[in-house]
């Protein structure tokens, strides 16, 4: 029986933005700066950022949201087996990012290519697991980025392991910007209903570890709405968990700037986990192989597309005087170079060498897959010869 | 220096030794800590290392796997234990589909050395779920290393080497013999290099030599296997016994030089037999070993039943007579 669930959302969104609260927000859906006693301790946290960091916030959510309608397109043409669009989302992964110290670690799942960007993944490489010339594509020692994990809610244990790692070398809490290290792991609400979530956060809250857990509302989990994940505001999981909690506009570069600031504070300087809910909204579909239109309604991505995340940077620069359009056209020039690299240098990617299946498997000699792989060999030489 | 030891305490010895000349060893697991665990494996661990490494973790098997995982990409060297062998699945999925592959998936740039421990197997008379065998369960997932020692001496070697290989290694310990005692040499035997971990936990060992028909067992049933031998001498039938070690991998030329000698084999385990390491050593001798057989490989273990009541494990787990009835089976073929 469809739309009898409860909460189920029919034409416009069951919550409307406006109606979250609490909900930190620095720039409203137009442009303006929003300006509440409630909001002065986040304020605060991007007073220091310049025009200059506004434009790069921008440039990187551009070229963030080019590197998605590539990997798109490329899917189309049977260049990719599959991509998970992050459209929508881009505020709440730029901002997060560039809030992290070079030294921090992240857990992403496997929809952050802004996170990625902001790294420095080379874009390319993001696009290997989804080619399926590779299951992972980068090296994740040299970015500080762990790789993609499709099974939803694994990697936050992960992340939390690492935290106590983290807190076992002394490198939390020395005061040293240098040295002080969070872990900042990233997840959607439909994987707040893993037990590995679940528990990430109890391992995290009982060894007070450097762990942001980001949380992307992205009011979507493939065709479930958020609803059926949860009767409480999701922030609000953290609460119970001990964890302070913020719920951040997923939409507001600088607020997911400001709330992931004071979080990666609180975990360098000893104070342990922060849970972030981003309310935000998956502009797309759930990957190239999903289909909207069969469980949510134009009238909802019509409200959300209202509230485009690069729109409202690029209303607030305008409102502060800060746009320029030889810049905005050289970061137009920017994505167009970024889409004619990824269009030749995806298609370049060939099959790596069968053997290599073999390898890796264990780091130390193994004698079945020894045995298989001499095997394979041997037949692989003898169907060679015999062609 | 060579001690007395009981099975249990020839591990505490290992996990000691390994703690002591690795400082990113790490012990973690329920109860592991203050109480020593419930088979007080740790027992003194945390006293003499800190409860930062000897980590009495929340009641989670999922988080201490997945934590261990975070832990080990960190630079650790975790041991998780789990309680028993029948909690283990809440961690199944973080082993087979994280722990197992992440190595592979990152092309061999990233290694998780985690060993988990896992007391296993019947016979102690224990309710549902503190008896069974899942060791097949896990060696039949690439990546992971799955062995069994079945003396004390073993046990103190391979547990040291489980903890200095950089693969993953399920331990699994046959918590029916952690009381019995034999005298263990704790000295630094080749357990402290990389190569030299593999080769212990990689290789099968003969626990006695015969000629007429070979038993090969693991864990647990190596002592029933040794005593089937002494009931069969008695009959005038030489057996050979193999003791795998390792049931991934499996050292098959080992039991196949056995077995081109006696032309028998019949192996024993206390997991069901249907799909289990005996059917895969079956295979592998049937093919190795095809002109030298005189009789099909038998199989002796558990039935394809849940673990019984305790009341009826014995009936339930390979005996003496069963093994002795399968060998005579063979010799009739
Ligand atoms: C353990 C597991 N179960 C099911 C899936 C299939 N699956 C892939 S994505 C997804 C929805 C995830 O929703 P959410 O956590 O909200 O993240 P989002 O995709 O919205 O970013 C599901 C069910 C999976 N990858 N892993
Ligand atoms: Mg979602």
């Amino acid at each position: 029986m469809p739309n009898t669930q409860p909460g189920e959302i029919t034409g416009e969104p069951e919550v409307a933005l406006a109606d979250v609260t609490p909900l930190v927000q620095l720039v409203s859906p137009t442009g303006e700066r929003v300006v509440e006693p409630d909001n002065a301790t986040y304020r605060s946290r991007v007073d220091h950022l310049t025009s200059e960091d506004l434009r790069a916030l921008y440039r990187d959510m551009v070229l963030t949201r080019r590197f998605d309608d590539e990997a798109t397109a490329l899917q189309r043409q049977g260049e990719l087996a599959l991509y998970a669009q992050g459209r929508g989302q881009e505020a709440a992964q730029v901002g997060s990012a560039s809030a992290l110290a070079p030294q921090d670690y992240v857990f992403p799942s496997y929809r952050e290519h802004g996170v990625l960007h902001v790294r420095g993944v080379d874009p390319v490489d993001r696009l290997r697991l989804y080619r399926g010339e590779d299951h992972g594509g980068w090296d994740t020692a040299a970015f500080n980025v762990h790789l993609y994990t499709l099974v939803i809610g694994s990697h936050v244990l992960h992340a939390t392991g690492y935290a106590m790692g983290v807190q076992r070398d002394g490198a939390v809490g020395t005061g040293d910007p240098a040295r002080d290290t969070a872990v900042v792991t990233y997840f959607g609400d439909g994987a707040t209903s893993q037990g590995d979530v679940s528990e990430g956060l109890v391992f995290a809250a009982v060894n007070n570890s450097p762990v942001v857990f980001f949380c992307q509302n992205n009011q979507w989990a493939i065709s479930e709405p958020t609803s059926r994940q949860t009767r409480v505001p999701l922030y609000r999981r953290g609460e119970g968990f001990g964890i302070p909690s913020v719920r951040v506009d997923g939409n507001d570069v600088l607020a997911c700037y400001a709330v992931t600031a004071e979080a990666l504070e609180r975990a360098h300087s000893g104070g342990g986990p922060t849970f972030i809910e981003a309310y935000t909204y998956r502009m797309g579909a759930h990957t190239t192989s999903d289909d909207p239109t069969r469980y949510r309604d134009r009238a909802e991505e019509e409200y959300w597309r209202q509230r485009d995340p690069i729109d409202r940077l690029e209303a607030l620069l305008r409102a502060e005087g800060a746009w320029d359009d030889a810049w905005a056209a050289a970061v137009d020039a920017d994505a167009d170079a970024l889409g004619e690299r990824l269009r030749t240098e995806v298609r370049e990617l060939g099959a790596p060498p069968t053997t290599t299946m073999f390898e890796h498997v264990y780091a130390t000699e193994h004698a079945q897959v020894t045995t298989e792989r001499a095997w394979f060999e041997e037949y692989e030489a003898e169907t060679e010869a015999s062609r | 220096m060579s001690e007395t030891l009981t099975f249990a305490r020839a591990i505490t010895e290992g996990l000691r030794s390994s703690l002591e000349s690795d400082e990113k060893v790490l012990v973690m697991g329920e109860d592991v800590g203050r109480l020593g665990g419930v088979f007080r494996v740790t027992d003194g661990l945390q006293k003499d290392f800190g409860a930062d490494r000897v980590v009495d973790t929340p009641l989670a098997e999922s988080g201490i796997v997945g934590t261990a995982i975070g832990l080990a990409l960190r630079g650790y060297r975790p041991v998780c234990e789990i309680q028993f062998d029948g909690f283990v699945f809440p961690a199944y999925d973080q082993i087979t589909t994280q722990l197992a592959k992440m190595h592979y998936r990152s092309r061999g740039r990233l290694q998780v050395p985690v060993v988990i421990r896992i007391p296993y197997g019947g016979g102690i008379g224990a309710v549902e779920h503190h008896s069974e065998s899942p060791e097949a369960l896990f060696a039949h997932t690439p990546g992971l290393r799955v062995v069994s020692p079945s003396t004390p001496q073993d046990a103190y070697d391979m547990i040291r080497a489980a903890v200095a290989s950089p693969d993953p290694v399920l331990f699994f310990e046959p918590k029916g013999r952690y009381w019995t005692k034999g005298d263990v040499t704790t000295s630094d035997y080749p357990t402290t290099s990389a190569a030299g971990a593999a080769d212990v936990l990689n290789r099968a060992r003969v626990a006695r030599a015969g000629t007429d028909v070979t038993l090969v067992a693991y864990g647990p049933t190596v002592t029933t296997a040794l005593k089937a031998a002494d009931a069969l001498a008695a009959e005038g039938t030489s057996a050979e016994v193999i003791d795998l070690r390792s049931v991934s991998p499996l050292d098959v030329p080992a039991v196949a030089r056995s077995v081109e000698r006696t032309g028998r084999c019949v192996v024993v385990h206390e997991a069901p037999s249907f799909l289990g390491a005996g059917a895969e050593v079956a295979a592998r001798i049937s093919e190795e070993c095809f002109y030298a057989l005189e009789a099909p490989v038998l199989r002796v273990g558990g039935f394809h039943a849940p673990y019984p009541v305790a009341k009826l494990e014995h009936e339930y787990l390979p005996s003496v007579d069963r093994v002795v009835d399968a060998v005579d089976r063979a010799l009739a073929f």
